[in-house]
């Protein structure tokens, strides 16, 4: 019964790791805003980020698809390897990369165009589809993923801005997985929602790591215990604690977390 | 953990049901003392006592039991006030058996008032009572203080109660057969003994619990048992657990 509290378990199944944080430090300008962030994310697994507001997790979310690239005062070192690639290569394409790891804002954020269009734009950009059968095709099977489909198979044509913002965050990862990614990166996808939406959305999460690597940056810790396998918890910087969500939960080993996970001062 | 919370009605509430089983646990220990001491001085009226006070503990129980319910639905207590709740539960569900088990003793030193006495039954029965609710008394200390030490020393001091146990068991046997108009009395006498023993089955569950709330696990070794008890009764065992 009792179970082994192994040091931070990096690399507890090698064969199952989608990315490995190797050292990462991310500056803006002279603010070290992430500190010797050691990690392995597992593939077909939820990953919830949690901790207080500014300790860095949406700045490591974004270093796992490059989205610090387009903040110029922002660096990253250290290594991130995606199946065991460099992500910040000089021959990686970030534009490639983003496809692969695909991200999910906390506001939803539609294009102003169709529902259709919505879905299609990654793919066309890409080049995923031959003809307008094949675009159909992926259309459908990605607003199938993303549970909206029978909500908005008869109106592909209105704006999806039109939807309400559960139906639109709903849109935006169906949006997402349109360009076959292998990661889903979403940022507190969640805060802007109602519980049912928020349920919805949860319940999506829950099917597509069946699919894919999930990493989810929540405030909410019932949340993040609801979602995820795995849970990270970064405080001012550093990465804390990373282990089982069942094991952070209910008897997590360092204090900074237990005070913040059961709402403490600490 | 001992940093308060940001909400500070999570604290006062946490410290509340923590309040009430402290509570339960002493009218528990004072129901097991008064129990054997109603036993010891043929005291009826004492025996009736226990048997009334048994009510309370229950409602202790049940408000507890409901307040926890209200605090998950709430707080949704994650580590150690996890922990704490779910701890809470389950001492006040031993403290309850205890306290019935002290019921039932009250309830046969009723019937033994009106028997002759068996010799020095009462005496052993009451060291043993005594050794449970020091046991009782320690773990609840251990509680409050989060002392995961206390619960090792508890289960092993259940080993003597068990021992104790065994040997009444033994002593019974040799009374009713030497002159069967002993047997009513030496049959409740047994049950008194089995009481006993089993409150300190429920005094160990406890003190597992404290080990729990403070280390986040569970012992995971067996309860030390003594196998070689030269105390063994063929067909009848050493007490279970
Ligand atoms: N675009 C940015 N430019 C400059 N500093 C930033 C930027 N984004 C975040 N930071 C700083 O980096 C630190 C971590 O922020 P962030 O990653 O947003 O935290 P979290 O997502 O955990 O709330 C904070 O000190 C924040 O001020
Ligand atoms: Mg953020």
């Amino acid at each position: 019964m009792m179970k082994d509290n192994v040091e931070n378990k990096v690399g507890v199944d090698a064969m199952n790791v989608k990315f490995s944080a190797r050292d990462v430090q991310v500056y803006y300008g002279d603010n070290h805003a992430i500190k010797d962030v050691n990690v392995d994310i597992l593939d077909k697994t939820v990953t919830a980020f949690i901790g207080p507001s500014g300790c860095g997790k949406s700045t490591f979310l974004r270093s796992l698809n490059r989205m610090n690239d387009t903040i110029p005062i922002c660096r990253v070192e250290g290594d991130i390897l995606l199946d065991g690639e460099d992500i910040n290569a000089p021959q990686v394409d970030p534009v490639q990369l983003r496809a692969k790891v695909g991200m999910v804002f906390q506001k939803p954020n539609p294009f102003p165009k169709s529902i259709y269009d919505n879905i299609a734009y990654g793919p066309r950009i890409h080049g995923l589809a031959r003809n307008k059968a094949e675009l159909d095709e992926i259309v459908e099977k990605s607003l199938r993923r993303g549970a909206i489909w029978d909500e908005v198979k008869d109106r592909l044509d209105a704006p999806g801005t039109g939807l309400s913002g559960g139906q639109q965050q709903r849109l935006c990862i169906a949006r997402a997985v349109a360009t076959e990614p292998e990661v889903l990166l979403m940022d507190e996808p969640c805060s802007a929602l109602d519980p049912i939406a928020t349920a919805q959305v949860e319940e999506l999460i829950d099917e597509l790591k069946a699919s894919y690597s999930v990493v989810i940056v929540t405030h909410s810790m019932q949340q993040a215990a609801r979602v995820s396998q795995k849970t990270a918890f970064f405080h001012l910087g550093n990465l804390v604690e990373y282990d089982d969500t069942t094991t952070i939960f209910t008897n997590p080993r360092d204090t900074r977390t237990e005070s913040y996970i059961t709402g403490r001062i600490g | 953990m001992n940093d308060p919370h940001i909400a500070k009605a999570f604290d006062r509430d946490l410290e509340a049901i923590q309040a009430l089983v402290m509570k339960m646990g002493g009218l528990v220990e004072e129901a097991i003392r008064e129990a054997a001491k109603s036993l010891k001085t043929r005291d009826t009226e004492r025996a009736e006592k226990v048997r009334q006070g048994d009510r309370k503990i229950d409602e202790l129980e049940d408000l507890i039991n409901t307040q926890c319910a209200q605090l998950l639905a709430i707080r949704q207590p994650a580590a150690t006030d996890l922990r704490t709740v779910l701890t809470v539960m389950k001492i006040a569900g031993n403290l309850e058996r205890i306290g019935d088990y002290a019921k039932n003793i009250a309830k046969r030193t009723e019937v033994l008032s009106h028997m002759q006495p068996i010799e020095g039954a009462s005496s052993a029965i009451r060291r043993m009572s005594k050794e449970v609710e020091a046991m009782l008394s320690d773990a609840l200390d251990s509680y409050i203080r989060r002392d995961a030490t206390v619960g090792e020393d508890v289960r092993h001091r259940d080993l003597e109660v068990d021992q104790m146990y065994n040997a009444l068991f033994r002593e019974f046997l040799t009374f009713m057969m030497e002159d069967p108009r002993n047997i009513t009395a030496c049959m409740h006498l047994h049950f008194i003994a089995k009481n006993i023993e089993r409150m300190g089955d429920h005094v160990t569950s406890i003190a597992d619990q404290v080990i729990y709330l403070s280390t986040g696990q569970f012992p995971d070794d067996q309860r030390p048992k003594d196998n070689q008890s030269i105390y063994k009764v063929e067909g009848f065992e050493e007490a279970d657990e």
